[in-house]
């Protein structure tokens, strides 16, 4: 493989893997607080990418609000799902929560198919979803990369850097640190520990939008399972990383892409198997080292 | 000086499933006062801290600070009206700084000014802490992390401050500081509920003292007076009565 050729398949993987580290973060943040898998988080990505294509096609935003509109609104539906379903059964065994997690994923597919229709939608700049520009192609040593790629990539970089600022350098964030430590003792600090978990459901869903409109972009469409593959591989990579772990989430989501990516590139005959690469690290993963790459011993809470 | 009931407590039940763990409690603080609280293992101490901040769920009574019924009132409001628990072993939080620890107790607060007096005044008291400022907490000794404890619950600027065993686990030479600390941050004006297995250190420094055994108070008088009592002398201060 010539150099060019590696660049350009690199390039590609970092921006699946900073995909994948987006939606990993959600699923890292909520079971460090809650203790609780949220099986529906990749519904909340799908419905990020459906906001973003409404904002556009029905209320005619500029494609820049409508994605900042997606943002914001996924948050809210992120927070809503957990005031509704999550909060009700928070001293409630957590196999409880997490069947309601699961409920709640099999409530949010078959509510877009009602509300959005089971076939898929087109995700193309064509229909003026984003700019065409977007799909140009940048010459570098001979080889040809979508301006997209880099602008995934770029978008990426800058989501973590907020999120790992948001987390370590504001008081919300040392709350978040704080609570998924230890709840009741947070609480006798006068935190009001609802608003902390409502937040962590905003950022981690916030998050995922932005996964999903780059994943959109990138896969242009979207369908009621859209989030489920990537869903579940951002849950491996979360896992792969050490669930609990932001900075392992980021960690497990370049690695699966990356992996993904380069296996694929340097095997072609295995192209077919590309998914189950993921499941391969994560059985991997869990034989050599059970708490994941950057995962530490996580003592139940009693 | 008229003294005045801070906090007052009746008639105060928990169960835990099928176990009545508080048989029905009344406890009365006076403004400016140490009063404690001791008793065994399993009595029910530390319980009757969880359920004044409603971290457990209280089946039947009443709690009254300053006036105010706070019942039902949500932890953290309870926390913001005034009243801060020094949980039982320390609870500090390891992946966060000291600096971190500290402000966390002024989470509620908005005096940008009065933390930082405040901060300034832990920090005098204990002024181990302000060279560890930077370091996790979960990287501080067993004494560094009671007196951070402790430090962090005078950050909520209570007017009551609920001590649960903060001696547990203490070299006898720190015991000392803490209950040294403890008669300082009650000239400063805040008043304290302390609990104790160590009666006799907790007594000595009390005005007040209630002594609880399974759930029920089986005794109270002023410290001096339990000191003195036979019966006190036997079962908690391991004195033989000839």
């Amino acid at each position: 493989m010539s150099l060019a050729g590696f660049f350009q398949h690199l390039v590609n993987a970092l921006s699946l893997g900073g995909i994948y580290a987006l939606i990993a973060i959600g699923y890292t943040m909520v079971y460090g607080i809650l203790r609780l898998i949220n099986f529906a988080h990749g519904d909340v990505f799908t419905y990020g990418i459906y906001f973003a294509f409404y904002a556009v096609v029905l209320f005619l935003m500029p494609w820049w609000v409508a994605f900042v509109f997606s943002i914001f609104a996924t948050a809210f539906l992120g927070a809503f799902i957990e005031r509704i379903a999550y909060r009700p059964l928070r001293n409630a065994p957590r196999i409880s929560a997490l069947i309601t997690a699961i409920g709640v994923s099999f409530f949010l597919e078959n509510f877009a198919i009602v509300a959005f229709g089971g076939r898929a939608k087109s995700f193309n700049p064509q229909t003026g979803i984003y700019p065409t520009s977007f799909l140009n192609m940048i010459n570098i040593g001979g080889v040809r990369i979508p301006v997209l790629t880099f602008i995934t990539i770029g978008i990426v970089i800058a989501a973590l850097v907020l999120l790992i600022w948001i987390v370590y350098r504001t008081k919300i964030g040392m709350a978040m640190r704080a609570i998924s430590k230890d709840i009741p003792t947070t609480k006798l600090m006068g935190v009001n520990a609802d608003r902390v978990v409502s937040f962590t459901f905003m950022l981690g869903s916030g998050l995922a939008a932005i996964g999903g409109i780059l994943w959109a972009m990138k896969y242009p469409q979207v369908y009621p399972y859209t989030g489920m593959i990537p869903g579940l591989k951002a849950f491996i990579a979360a896992v792969v990383g050490g669930i609990g772990s932001i900075q392992g989430a980021m960690v497990g989501g370049f690695i699966l892409g990356i992996s993904e990516i380069m296996i694929v590139a340097f095997v072609p005959s295995l192209a077919g198997y590309r998914d189950a690469f993921a499941y391969a690290i994560l059985l991997f993963v869990l034989l050599v080292k059970p708490t994941g790459i950057l995962g530490v011993e996580v003592s139940e809470k009693v | 000086m008229n003294t005045q009931t801070m906090l007052k407590i009746e008639d105060l039940h928990v169960h835990y499933g099928s176990i009545h763990a508080l048989k029905g409690i009344s406890i009365e603080v006076e403004t400016g006062q140490i009063v404690t609280l001791i008793g065994a293992n399993g009595a029910g101490k530390t319980t009757t801290l969880q359920a004044i901040t409603n971290l457990v769920r209280k089946s039947g009574g009443k709690v009254l600070f300053n006036g105010t019924d706070i019942t039902h009132m949500a932890t953290h409001h309870i926390i913001n009206n005034g009243i801060a628990l020094v949980p039982e072993g320390r609870r500090i939080f390891p992946n966060l700084t000291v600096h971190e620890n500290l402000m966390m107790g002024a989470y509620a607060r908005k005096d940008v000014e009065g933390i930082k007096k405040d901060l300034d005044w832990v920090l005098t008291l204990f002024p181990r802490l302000r060279e560890r400022l930077k370091q996790l907490g979960g990287t501080l000794s067993g004494g560094e992390q009671q007196m951070l404890a402790v430090a962090r619950g005078l950050m909520t600027r209570p007017k009551l401050l609920m001590l649960d065993e903060p001696s547990l686990g203490l070299a006898p030479l720190l015991v000392r500081e803490v209950f040294q600390i403890i008669q300082k941050i009650r000239e400063e004006g805040v008043t304290i509920l302390l609990i104790e297995q160590n009666a006799l250190a907790a007594l000595k420094i009390a005005d007040y003292g209630y002594v609880l055994e399974t759930g029920r108070i089986v005794m109270q008088d002023t410290g001096q007076n339990l000191l003195k009592s036979d019966d006190v002398r036997k079962a908690y201060l391991g004195v033989a009565i000839t």
